[in-house]
């Protein structure tokens, strides 16, 4: 069987009916090792968006088969019942732009997963500042994101991402507003993190900067994912 | 679980706070314009309690002497006097007038009342300065609402009063203060004529063979004395012995006297559907638009907040937040608005009551029934925002 990371097996899925339907994935295969960081790239339109949102539980495959850690979320006419709890405790997200709620702490951005998982405040706070603390944030624990570099609210992200120790990553374009030092330190911490955490993350990118710190890449054409090798730069 | 709402709320508390002063200056003309009809109703209330009387004896078939002119033999009240239940009965007649004083005229209602010790019915109860009037002319008591002086002189018709007295809540049911002088002065100031119309009147009688025989010297005389003097009253007030029932005493008066008979609840009730029941309706129809407008205003307002905020729902939702947390925080951010919007509407309505002209009665319950409107009104209008909220698709979160 499958045991931990992403297992995707001939994914389809098709937008619309008839005449105008558009085939964005015609069969996608695909295998992600806990630990491992896999960049996935591809043209505009080639579907990467569309194959990020299934694995992120919100849109519907129309076929295929997806298996997150060791649960089985999408099996053809088959798929988890309660959506809403697997994205909050098996799915991390991280996002081009960070996206943090405005009104909330550096701390509670990252605690509100935990929380809304039911954990008490109080733990689910020491949850969050250990992340902080892995991501070497930790001194801005009290402010608010508007009082937050870039380079901070996307660590602060990240840490959001990781706090429920999901054991998947889906990463946006993370790097996208960031200049290289910046996009190099956070492909480090996602890297960092997949290890430490035994995490499977995905990152789409377009960014030529951090293409070569993949070790393994999919490259989407068509609807069609294509293994190939990386150049594994500046990481083991 | 943190509360989403009220951090919202601390984050941008300008937003709220300016939102919520707005809405509170509506909740407050709100409630001031609710004030204002119960001040209407308790200006006719303490208008009826004011004359001392249990029964109201009326020319027939009159709803007088508030709601129509009504007008009685000014010996009636002997009759009256002599029935077994009744302690106390006097005449009394109202009059709206302008009352003169230094140069300008104050519209006031004059009631002509029997002289007497205080309790008499028809003159105020206590008074605030001054004493009762006692003697039988050109003496008057007057509520302290008029501006009048103790010892000013003040001009009624073609005659001066000395004021003697001050009273206080004592005012017409719509809100004009009282000047209650002796009956007497006041009967002869209702039938007051200029002196040209005396002149024409007394030429109008020499002129009539039937006044003017030479036979019958002095009946000129006694036609003009008898067409300048009244004899009128517009109410005879009835008060009861203890532990009698005004309906049963009012059935009596009305069997033998063929006059009609009020009891107070009856006088009451005329006031409220006769009397004040279009300004009643008049209040109600603005509340109900002041709701209305509050209303819009809000749902507004937390649609925009909501509308600002919708990255963060997709967001949320994509990280697993409920629906029911997405709705319950934009629904107690509208309920927190609300709240903000009753105090200050409270407070407002409390400190400007005072400088309104007639007197505005704010009642507890009126404030406990307002605040939950207010919150029913809020917890509809977020339904709007909240709607959109949930149609959010967290798949929004994700680009493009
Ligand atoms: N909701 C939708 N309805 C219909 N067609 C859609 C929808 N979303 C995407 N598509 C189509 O599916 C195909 C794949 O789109 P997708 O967004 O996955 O591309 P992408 O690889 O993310 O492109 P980009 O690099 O420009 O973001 C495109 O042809 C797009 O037009
Ligand atoms: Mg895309």
């Amino acid at each position: 069987m499958s045991g931990k990371g992403i297992h995707i097996e001939g994914l389809k899925k098709r937008y619309g009916e008839g005449d105008t339907a558009v085939h964005a994935l015609r069969g996608v295969d695909m295998q992600i090792a806990p630990g491992e960081v896999v960049g996935l790239i591809g043209p505009s339109g080639s579907g990467k968006s569309t194959l990020l949102k299934c694995l992120g539980a919100v849109i519907d495959p129309t076929a295929g088969r997806m298996v997150l850690g060791d649960e089985v979320i999408f099996d053809n006419d088959w798929k988890v019942r309660d959506l809403r709890a697997l994205r909050r405790d098996k799915i991390g997200f991280v996002f081009q732009a960070p996206y943090l709620i405005p009104f909330l702490d550096v701390t509670d951005n990252v605690a509100l997963l935990p929380m809304l998982a039911g954990i008490p405040n109080s733990n689910a706070r020491a949850k969050a500042l250990e992340l902080l603390t892995a991501l070497d944030v930790q001194h801005r624990a009290r402010a608010m994101p508007s009082q937050l570099s870039g380079g901070e609210q996307q660590r602060v992200a990240i840490a959001r991402g990781l706090v429920n120790r999901p054991p998947v990553i889906l990463a946006d374009e993370p790097t996208a507003p960031l200049d290289s030092e910046r996009a190099m330190a956070v492909i480090r911490i996602l890297n960092d993190m997949a290890r430490q955490f035994e995490t499977a993350i995905i990152v789409v990118t377009h960014d030529e900067k951090i293409i070569p710190t993949f070790k393994r890449i999919y490259h989407i054409r068509d609807g069609v994912a294509h293994e190939e090798v990386g150049e594994g730069r500046g990481f083991e | 679980m943190i509360s989403l709402a009220g951090r919202d709320i601390l984050h941008s508390w300008g937003k709220f706070v300016f939102t919520g002063v707005g809405l509170g200056l509506l909740i407050g003309v709100t409630l001031s314009m609710a004030g204002i009809y119960r001040g209407m109703v308790d200006d006719a209330q303490v208008m009826l309690d004011n004359t001392g009387a249990d029964l109201w004896v009326v020319q027939q078939g009159t709803q007088g002497p508030y709601a129509e002119s009504s007008s009685l033999y000014d010996d009636l009240y002997r009759s009256l006097l002599n029935m077994p239940d009744v302690e106390y009965a006097a005449n009394v007649t109202y009059l709206i007038m302008q009352v003169g004083h230094g140069g300008q005229d104050v519209s006031a209602m004059v009631v002509g009342v029997t002289a007497g010790k205080p309790g008499t019915p028809g003159q105020p109860r206590y008074l605030v300065a001054g004493r009762h009037i006692t003697r039988s002319h050109y003496e008057a008591i007057a509520d302290i609402s008029s501006g009048f002086q103790l010892g000013e002189r003040i001009r009624i018709r073609r005659n001066f009063y000395t004021v003697v007295g001050l009273s206080k809540r004592t005012v017409s049911y719509n809100g004009d203060p009282m000047v209650f002088i002796p009956l007497k002065d006041a009967q002869e100031a209702q039938f007051l004529k200029d002196n040209d119309a005396l002149v024409q009147q007394r030429r109008r009688n020499a002129e009539n063979p039937d006044f003017n025989r030479s036979g019958i010297p002095d009946l000129l005389a006694v036609v003009n004395a008898s067409q300048s003097t009244n004899t009128a009253v517009n109410a005879v007030l009835v008060k009861l012995k203890p532990g009698t029932l005004p309906e049963d005493v009012a059935e009596t008066i009305r069997r033998w006297t063929r006059l009609q008979v009020y009891t107070r609840a009856q006088m009451e009730s005329i006031l409220m559907d006769k009397v004040i029941d279009k300004s009643a309706r008049q209040i109600a129809l603005f509340l109900v638009i002041l709701s209305i407008v509050s209303a819009a205003i809000v749902a507004f307002i937390i649609y925009t907040l909501t509308l600002g905020k919708i990255r963060e729902i997709a967001v949320l939702k994509l990280i697993g937040t409920k629906n029911r947390t997405i709705a319950g925080m934009i629904m107690q951010q509208s309920l927190a608005l609300g709240v903000i919007g009753f105090v200050v509407g409270k407070i407002t309505a409390t400190f400007w009551v005072p400088i309104f002209p007639k007197y505005v009665l704010l009642m507890p319950l009126d404030s406990i029934a307002g605040f939950f409107a207010v919150l029913a009104i809020c917890a509809l209008a977020s339904l709007v925002a909240i709607r959109m909220a949930l149609k959010v698709d967290p798949a929004d979160a994700i680009g493009g």
